[in-house]
């Protein structure tokens, strides 16, 4: 019965064909570790925000009067609002952490490098739109720091040369963030963001599995395939690494739950203290500050001074600092892709980047001091210099011999 | 090759429809963006506003609200207004020159009268609202310190007169916005005797 189903469903829809192309049959390296959890557990973290922003917004309402309120009322009266809440505000945080592990992964093991750089790119690319989306869907609860971040980040816009300041109130639809502002800012992060998010991440998986995943050897597992033509490294996906995921992912969801049940405003960096303040046009708080997935960048663009009176540079030098990781497959010229066979030189390099990375994530949340911005241009000199300096410190670089086949390390 | 096609043909249709459909599609396009410019109601809310500052006392500052933003009038005593003309050096832009303020306030106090300033509070360098701090030389901004306002996002410092500190990352000092005073005790906001801002 089950199969005379699947037959007259086969006939109709490549049911049996996509399931064996993209798992049962999909051929992946046998050496993962750790690091390799990351990818789906994005993809997790993806479908934990969309359920969890489906119920919220049963109860939310995008009013300038009455999203403050709204809020409190999903915590208060609705019937595990909290939990709801708390899940998709943990969870904007953890997606970000998960990312970026995810992207330091890609660097650790040269993943960008031929022929996955569209893999890579398409994958930068998420992580631009996620950043407008937690972005957008930060000025939601329409609290202080919503506002604040908000008018602080349009006006970026406001000061690009001649168009800026029509370009703002284009973004904004009035003299001010307001009540226009909220209301689309709703409409693309609830629809149009993720709507091209999950277009981009089908992109990413269908890149990667036309060229295979990389691995922590960084070896080629297609050269060495047995008689049928299967990698002889290489272990289906389904049940191999399905199971693994999914242990993975329990490990995960239990440090999730923990932090979304006990410590779920994570210190005032996973949700502000201003924003338990409903937003005020008229008063900005005393501090203000993005939340910390933000900060790296926020210092860069604090730290570059303006230029004939416009503060322009700084909102290139953050842009650029974001997108330069686009064109990381063209920067390193190591033909070797992991670090497990890469020169001191490089894993310094590495080193110095993760360091100036959390150093200006650091720096983003604290209020601007003459030290802290000395420090923070120093940081942001060094940002840009791993990048910059990479063709030549990648180039003819010292690297240990290679193994032909993966190891079990 | 050409199997009776004619290619050249079909390839000017094919470029003729394109632009065709680009051009549509540009006129598609214009509602949408023009959608999200301010409607007519956040238009209208925009009017020129009335600010009664009769009950007001020297160094005091009160907040309104013209266009959805801040808008400061500080009434600045006469030390105040001694203290302005010392801080010149400090200053990037002391005579106003850069044009954020109608040309009637373009002197060394930027106001009409001389103890009444108004002033859009929105920092000029990322859109923040500067805390009024009155106070003269208070240990967290120095000796130096007259008064003014200062800004706690990027702490961008500004004197009473709305001008910007050398060294601060705010480019540009305050916004005077278009005013003007309609009796000795009310001044109008958003409009003056050349029309509305």
């Amino acid at each position: 019965m089950k199969n005379k189903l699947l037959e007259w469903v086969d006939e109709r829809f490549p049911l049996t064909k996509t399931f064996n192309e993209h798992l049962a049959h999909y051929y992946v390296p046998k050496n993962f570790n750790m690091w390799y959890f990351f990818g789906s557990l994005a993809i997790m973290m993806l479908v934990i925000q969309i359920v969890s922003g489906i119920f919220l917004t049963m109860n939310y309402k995008p009013d300038g009067a009455a999203a403050f309120g709204s809020v409190e009322y999903i915590m208060r009266d609705v019937e595990w609002g909290w939990l709801i809440r708390y899940m998709h505000s943990t969870g904007a945080s953890f997606f970000f952490i998960v990312i970026y592990l995810h992207m330091f992964r890609g660097l650790l093991y040269g993943s960008y490098k031929k022929p996955r750089e569209l893999v890579w790119m398409i994958g930068v690319g998420i992580f631009l739109l996620l950043m407008a989306e937690a972005f957008m869907g930060y000025l939601l609860p329409w609290g202080q720091m919503s506002y604040w971040g908000a008018q602080v980040i349009i006006s970026l816009f406001g000061a690009v040369p001649f168009i800026g300041p029509d370009l703002a109130l284009w973004i904004r639809g009035d003299f001010v963030v307001a009540d226009a502002t909220l209301n689309r800012f709703f409409a693309f992060h609830v629809i149009a963001a993720p709507l091209v998010l999950l277009g981009l991440v089908v992109v990413h998986i269908t890149a990667l599995h036309e060229v295979g995943s990389n691995n922590p050897d960084g070896v080629d597992i297609k050269k060495d395939k047995d008689a049928n033509g299967i990698p002889l490294d290489g272990i289906p996906f389904h049940p191999y690494y399905t199971v693994k995921d999914a242990f993975g992912a329990s490990l995960f969801l239990i440090f999730f739950c923990i932090v979304m049940f006990y410590w779920p405003e994570g210190g005032g960096f996973f949700i502000e203290a201003p924003n338990f303040v409903p937003a005020d046009p008229l008063k900005t708080p005393d501090h203000i500050a993005p939340v910390w997935y933000f900060t790296p960048f926020y210092t860069i663009l604090r730290a570059v001074p303006s230029i004939a009176g416009s503060p322009f540079p700084g909102v290139v030098a953050m842009g650029v600092s974001t997108l330069i990781f686009m064109l990381l497959p063209w920067l390193d010229r190591s033909p070797v892709k992991s670090i497990r066979y890469r020169s001191t030189t490089f894993k310094l390099w590495v080193a110095m980047f993760v360091v100036v990375f959390f150093i200006l994530g650091f720096l983003g949340t604290k209020a601007p001091s003459p030290l802290y911005n000395v420090i923070g241009q120093i940081c942001t000199v060094l940002y840009f210099a791993f990048f910059v300096c990479m063709p030549w410190y990648t180039k003819n670089e010292k690297c240990k011999p290679v193994p032909e086949r993966v190891t079990d390390k | 090759m050409s199997d009776g096609v004619d290619h050249s043909k079909r390839r000017t249709l094919t470029i003729a429809a394109g632009a065709m459909g680009g051009v549509g599609g540009a006129f598609v396009a214009v509602p949408f963006v023009s959608s999200m410019l301010p409607s007519a109601k956040a238009q209208a809310a925009g009017a020129p506003v009335e600010v009664d500052v009769s009950r007001m006392e020297p160094g005091q500052r009160i907040t309104t609200e013209w266009r959805g933003k801040p808008v400061w009038v500080v009434r600045r005593t006469k030390e105040q207004l001694e203290g302005l003309d010392k801080l010149v050096p400090l200053l990037r832009d002391p005579n106003s020159e850069l044009p954020m303020q109608p040309d009637y306030t373009e002197n060394a106090y930027r106001s009409i009268r001389d103890e009444y300033v108004v002033l859009v509070g929105i920092c000029t360098h990322l859109g923040c609202s500067p805390t009024f701090r009155p106070e003269v030389a208070p240990a967290d901004l120095g000796e130096e310190w007259l008064g003014g306002f200062f800004c706690p996002c990027h702490g961008s410092k500004f004197d009473l007169a709305g001008r910007v500190y050398n060294g601060a990352p705010a480019p540009k000092n305050l916004e005077v916005p278009r005013h003007k005073f309609i009796s000795d005790s009310v001044i109008l906001v958003g409009a003056d005797d050349q029309g509305v801002a």
